[in-house]
């Protein structure tokens, strides 16, 4: 191993067996002590990670993000010993302590007192050890009335923060953590914080797995992404968190651009689209409050809205947008005979149902004069200002008297993405002023 | 490899030690009898056969009365090695959070099996002290001083029928439940609740010599019940053989440890 590392990855694969029935190939290899692939079709095996090498140097704090199923966990696994690689070379120096499955050694059915001492003891502490830091782990886990119940009292939360107070207090070398930090309540969460941040100053090594990005950008000094069982990036932690951003944001583009295809199809096989050709206006209205109604297509027909297509500054269609940006909502129409009478609208609704904003050109005192062919129009909103979140659009064209020729209820969805994780649905162009004797300094950017 | 495991199996004691309490303090918790349990389970097993051995089938063999306590002397080591057993293979599998989850040496698991039932072996000791000053039929000098030996035989021969069991286990879940019936079978082949030289069951020594039970159970019968020792040569060859078994089976469990947290 380098000198100065603390944990060194090299060349590491990892696979897995699918589950099969062929439990004598396994123990034939086990047995053998050598690959499993050996004995299995490669269709029984799942890679968790595929020649993946990063080191930590010691007293840093690591970070190890990436998708679900990327492999984070199998990492973190060989890491602390509990499975070994299939090839490569794991190395470690110091005594570890694993945040991975918290109370994992816990029995149900004896006091939490008796417990803390068989998990420290598993944990490789000693009795004595155990005892001169008991109160300390008590109060840590904030379960001073509690300790003498049976575990199996517990709630769920207390459970994980009695686990988590026991592994912090081992006083590892090196500290991995898997995603624990969403055990307690926001206290509680800052306590762990700031028990990282001791181990950090005291020139402990921390490898972190989380979904929490702010987390790694505020607190670790590197980052590797792992995706699918590939190292796909490692190093910095902005550079790697900000990669990592554009790859989520493109496959969620991916999912919503699937999901929108999906929904339009599903509507248009279910309630086929008014033929223009058909211009009789039926006084189709539609149900009574349009806005309590479910997601679907409705109208008389005679004007009929062909697409939608949302735009980004460049004109690029998307479905995800970043707060502040401008977006464009481009609507193709479509009618067979000239229209006179016609009010374009368009509202935003979020993922809890409450409409963030409507307006229409009527409202807007367009008078209308005539409507014929194929014709776009387009509502530029120039400055995103909404929180992240996912929204859903309404697009209709509708007589002024508000009987719909074509209404399209929430059938377009997009994403909103910040880096602020502010709260509410609309964020307004705003700032902060101080005086000077309220001295603040800006984090980032 | 092997035998820096081995010695740090050592180091674990601490842990199994615990492991212990922890697994005697959480059996009967809840409980009304609680810990009374431990002494009223073979009391009430013993109730059991002798209802059906010394009183059904009423048994006038004179050296072996109180048939009572004849057979006490067995059921109670027999007891200690069948519950480990069953309990010890499946530890792995019911312990699995721990192997997957946490650095956890696996071999802790089926020996805290085998220690805590040895526990209860011991509490079973007073009550067939009792039975025995009741009728009147205490062991006799020399032969009670090989009851230890005969003791560890069967802690080292259990931990390695546990050891390879729990091991095997985790990759043939069919082990448990053909365990339970093979001991049932082995249980009547053991000359446990009749004298191995009953007329008519003499015949049948060529099944017991390779029984190791067969061994322990006349062992512990020659100790506490009849008048004099003579099983002592095939005991001590039992124990360099158990051994010798119980290294065999450490090597098996260790051959296939890195398969624990993959397949249980």
């Amino acid at each position: 191993m380098t000198a100065g590392h603390a944990i060194e990855l090299t060349h590491v694969t990892k696979v897995y067996r699918r589950f099969s029935g062929k439990q004598f190939a396994t123990l034939k290899s086990a047995l053998l002590q050598r690959s499993i692939l050996r004995e299995l079709q490669p269709a029984e095996t799942f890679q968790a990670l595929n020649d993946v090498s990063f080191s930590v140097p010691k007293g840093s704090t690591f970070a190890v993000i990436g998708r679900n199923g990327s492999g984070k966990s199998t990492a973190l696994k060989l890491v602390a010993g509990i499975t070994k690689p299939t090839s490569g070379t794991v190395e470690v120096e110091g005594r570890i302590s694993a945040l991975i499955e918290l109370g994992a050694g816990f029995h149900p059915e004896i006091s939490g007192r008796e417990n803390v001492f068989i998990n420290g003891i598993m944990l490789g502490l000693t009795k004595r050890e155990i005892q001169n830091r008991f109160n300390e782990i008590v109060e840590f886990a904030e379960l001073t009335d509690f300790i003498d119940a049976p575990v199996k009292t517990y709630s769920s939360g207390m459970y994980m923060r009695l686990g988590f107070a026991v592994a912090i207090h081992v006083d590892p070398e090196v500290l991995l953590v898997d995603e624990v930090l969403a055990v307690g309540d926001e206290g509680f969460t800052h306590k762990c914080l700031d028990k990282f941040a001791e181990f950090k100053r005291r020139g402990k090594t921390i490898l972190l797995v989380t979904h929490s990005l702010g987390l790694v950008e505020r607190f670790c000094d590197d980052a590797v992404w792992l995706d699918h069982g590939h190292k796909l990036s490692d190093g910095d932690p902005k550079r790697v968190i900000g990669a990592y951003l554009i790859d989520v944001e493109s496959s969620e583009e991916g999912y919503l651009a699937k999901q929108d295809a999906k929904v339009q199809e599903e509507v248009s096989a279910l309630e086929p689209p008014p033929s223009p050709a058909a211009s009789t206006l039926t006084d189709d209205a539609g149900p009574q409050n349009m806005f309590q109604a479910d997601e679907g297509r409705w109208g008389s027909g005679g004007v009929a809205i062909m697409g939608v297509t949302l735009r980004d500054s460049s004109g690029e269609p998307g479905h995800v947008f970043h707060s502040g940006d401008q977006l464009a909502i481009e609507v193709g129409l479509r009618t067979d005979q000239p229209c006179k009478d016609f009010v374009f609208g368009v509202a935003m609704f979020n993922t809890e149902g409450t409409c963030v904003y409507g307006t229409n050109t009527d409202i807007e005192r367009y008078a209308a004069d005539e409507l014929s062919g194929e014709a776009t129009v387009t509502f530029v909103i120039e400055a995103l200002d909404l929180v992240e979140g996912t929204y859903k659009l309404d697009v209709a064209v509708h007589r002024k008297d508000g009987a719909p020729y074509d209404y399209h209820r929430l059938l377009y969805t997009f994403r909103v993405k910040s880096k602020t994780k502010d709260a509410g649905i609309y964020r307004p162009k705003h700032h902060w002023e101080f005086s000077p004797t309220a001295k603040l300094t800006r984090m980032d950017e | 490899m092997m035998w820096l495991n081995l010695a740090k199996l050592f180091r674990y004691r601490g842990l199994i030690q615990s492991l212990v309490a922890r697994e005697l303090k959480a059996r009967y918790r809840g409980s009304v009898l609680g810990f009374f349990w431990s002494f009223v389970n073979p009391l009430m097993l013993l109730g059991i056969y002798t209802f059906v051995f010394a009183t059904v089938l009423k048994n006038d063999d004179k050296l072996t009365q109180p048939y009572a306590v004849f057979m006490f002397c067995g059921i109670l080591p027999w007891t200690w090695f069948s519950s480990s057993l069953l309990e010890s293979s499946g530890s792995l599998i019911s312990g699995g959070n721990l192997i997957k989850k946490v650095m956890f040496p696996a071999e802790v698991l089926p020996i805290v099996s085998v220690l805590s039932n040895m526990v209860h072996f011991a509490l079973g000791l007073p009550i067939l002290l009792a039975f025995m000053l009741r009728s009147g039929h205490l062991p006799h000098f020399p032969g009670i001083l090989w009851f230890p030996v005969i003791v560890l035989v069967q802690l080292i021969f259990t931990l390695a029928c546990a050891l390879m069991l729990s091991a095997l286990t985790v990759h043939f879940r069919d082990i448990r439940d053909l365990l339970a019936n093979l001991l049932t079978l082995w249980f009547f082949a053991t000359p446990i609740i009749y004298p191995y030289f009953r007329t008519g069951v003499q015949q049948y020594s060529w099944i017991f010599t390779p029984n190791p039970f067969f061994h322990l159970a006349v062992s512990y019968q020659e100790s506490l019940f009849f008048d004099a020792f003579g099983h002592g040569r095939s005991l001590l060859i039992l124990g360099v053989a158990s051994l010798a078994f119980f290294l065999a089976a450490y090597w098996l469990f260790d051959r296939l440890r890195d398969s624990f947290a993959e397949v249980v």
